[in-house]
């Protein structure tokens, strides 16, 4: 009997799955180990090499002066800790308004307002980013709204913190409901039934159960606040963070631009391996 | 849970109040998108059509939105096709590295794009400038569909997980072969999956900014790039604004869509 060869293909990837797998893994790895972990290397790798003063060029000699001037320089220590000073206020400003709003939407809203609200809260992400950067430049801006309602903070690191956390607080109210909606009932009880206040619940039943979930939207607020650059530029007046001395750098001086992005890599990963050991990477 | 009044006032006044954040700002762009003269003071000085008007007429605006699309499609088709095999792979076979697979799919996403973005520059001006491939919507696409196979991956992964083999055994030892399989009966089960994940891969790629910024080059502008660029410019202001009013009414359409697709699912 005669068969087509896409039926001897078919047959042949239905004996071997060993075959099925490597047909199926080659393309999307070969893309992401050639396009981006290629990359990453020869970033890395340019981190070694100099830029000469005078011409810009890069020289392909192997040292780690840049290593050492990102430590050993105080711009850029300054400025490391100022980025990480702001992830940190822009984590602890969505946890604190993140924590009421899910709360309330898992716990107290009627069952069928939850999804409403849950579209309410999710869809800014819809928005973009720059819309959302620009509304704040416009909210902030002098003879703006807040100016017209008493009072902006003007352009630097408090707008820099209220922008970057009005962006992300969807990340942080998203598993923060999901955890607060699987609270079970019967703890709660439990809990009132043994003399403990509402706040007093909350404190040392609830949010012990959540914090897998805190940490999980706080990989977002902290990551995304670490790397950014863009939201600085438009509401940080003369602010810096770390994105910027990368960016500013990459034209000019693309080994110290390659040397200063391992702060906020090393600071991320870093934070994923801290917050792996509670679980909550299986929360995001 | 049972609430005393005081703190169930409590909490809906934080809820009241963490909406009003969210929506006042947005709320405020369209509004000035109306507003009749050039400046952002509050209150608006009266109602204009003009800037939509302005707006409408400008050259570089749809040459960038069209530039958008472009690289959005683009984008979306290579990660639904690299996410769905990656994900067929992760979860109908068990092999050494399954973990280390998921991990590098969200590597491109979990960095900040600023370092995935100068990573493709240095690689882009070491390996294709001197093949005669210079930067242009090109590279665009293949930064964004680098960190958009992530999503088509998880969406895809996430609805083979709860699909039983069942009905794509029965469709074996009914005689169809591995292909006829695939298309006739995996297909359709995950195809809202890949429709979600494709919506989302567009929506990351079409609101890029910073991967953009460092693998377009100078004659490629997306709508991301066009606003930016003009954010900067002193008379440009009234214009923005009628586009992010215009980007905020278009947010709608994928939050309705997402909100029907999954009450089809429910």
């Amino acid at each position: 009997m005669h068969r087509s060869p896409v039926r001897r293909l078919a047959g042949a990837l239905h004996r071997r799955p060993g075959l099925r797998l490597s047909a199926l893994l080659s393309a999307p790895m070969a893309w992401l180990v050639l396009a981006y972990l290629g990359s990453l290397g020869v970033l890395l790798m340019s981190a070694f090499w100099t830029t000469n003063d005078f011409t810009s060029q890069v020289e392909y000699v192997w040292n780690t002066d840049n290593f050492a001037s990102v430590i050993s320089d105080p711009v850029y220590r300054t400025v490391a800790l100022r980025t990480l000073g702001i992830a940190v206020g822009v984590t602890v400003v969505d946890a604190g308004l993140a924590l009421p709003m899910a709360f309330y939407m898992a716990r107290v809203a009627r069952p069928g307002s939850r999804r409403l609200l849950l579209v309410a809260v999710t869809a800014p992400l819809w928005a973009g980013y720059l819309v959302k950067a620009y509304a704040w430049w416009v909210m902030l801006s002098h003879g703006g709204v807040l100016d017209w309602l008493g009072g902006t903070p003007g352009f630097g690191v408090p707008a820099v913190v209220i922008t970057l956390s009005y962006l992300w607080l969807p990340y942080m109210v998203l598993p923060l409901y999901a955890a607060f909606a699987a609270l079970p009932d019967s703890l709660l009880t439990a809990s009132a039934d043994l003399g403990a206040r509402p706040w007093r619940t909350f404190r040392s039943v609830i949010l012990p159960l959540a914090k897998p979930a805190l940490l999980a939207g706080s990989i977002f607020t902290f990551s995304l606040s670490l790397g950014d650059y863009l939201t600085v530029q438009i509401v940080g007046g003369t602010t810096q963070m770390l994105g910027n001395v990368i960016a500013s750098d990459v034209t000019l001086n693309l080994p110290m631009a390659a040397a200063v992005s391992c702060v906020p890599v090393l600071l991320i990963v870093g934070y994923l391996l801290a917050v792996r050991r509670t679980g909550a990477l299986e929360n995001l | 849970m049972h609430l005393n009044l005081r703190s169930r006032i409590a909490l809906r006044l934080a809820m009241a109040l963490g909406l009003a954040v969210l929506y006042v700002p947005l709320l405020v762009v369209l509004v000035n998108s109306f507003n009749a003269s050039r400046s952002f003071a509050w209150p608006p000085s009266g109602f204009s059509l003009r800037w939509w008007q302005a707006a409408w007429q400008e050259p570089g605006l749809r040459t960038a939105l069209w530039t958008s699309v472009k690289a959005g499609l683009g984008a979306t088709g290579i990660a639904l096709v690299l996410g769905t095999m990656a994900a067929f792979a992760a979860t109908r076979h068990r092999f050494f590295g399954r973990q280390a697979v998921s991990f590098l799919l969200a590597l491109p996403i979990a960095l900040p794009g600023i370092v995935t973005g100068i990573a493709l520059n240095a690689a882009f001006r070491t390996v294709l400038t001197p093949l005669g491939i210079g930067f242009g919507l090109f590279t665009v696409i293949v930064g964004h569909a680098t960190f958009c196979i992530v999503v088509v991956f998880n969406n895809v992964s996430a609805r083979l997980r709860r699909l039983s083999s069942g009905s794509e055994d029965a469709s074996a030892d009914l005689g169809a072969h591995t292909f006829q399989t695939f298309w006739y009966v995996t297909l359709p089960a995950v195809r809202g999956a890949l429709f979600a994940g494709a919506l989302l891969a567009f929506a990351l790629s079409f609101d890029e900014i910073v991967v953009t910024t460092f693998t377009a080059g100078p004659g490629t502008q997306t709508l991301p790039l066009w606003i930016y660029d003009n954010l900067a410019r002193p008379n440009q202001g009234p214009v923005v604004d009628v586009v992010a009013s215009a980007l905020i009414v278009l947010a709608a359409l994928p939050v309705w869509l997402a909100h029907r697709m999954s009450a089809e699912a429910l």
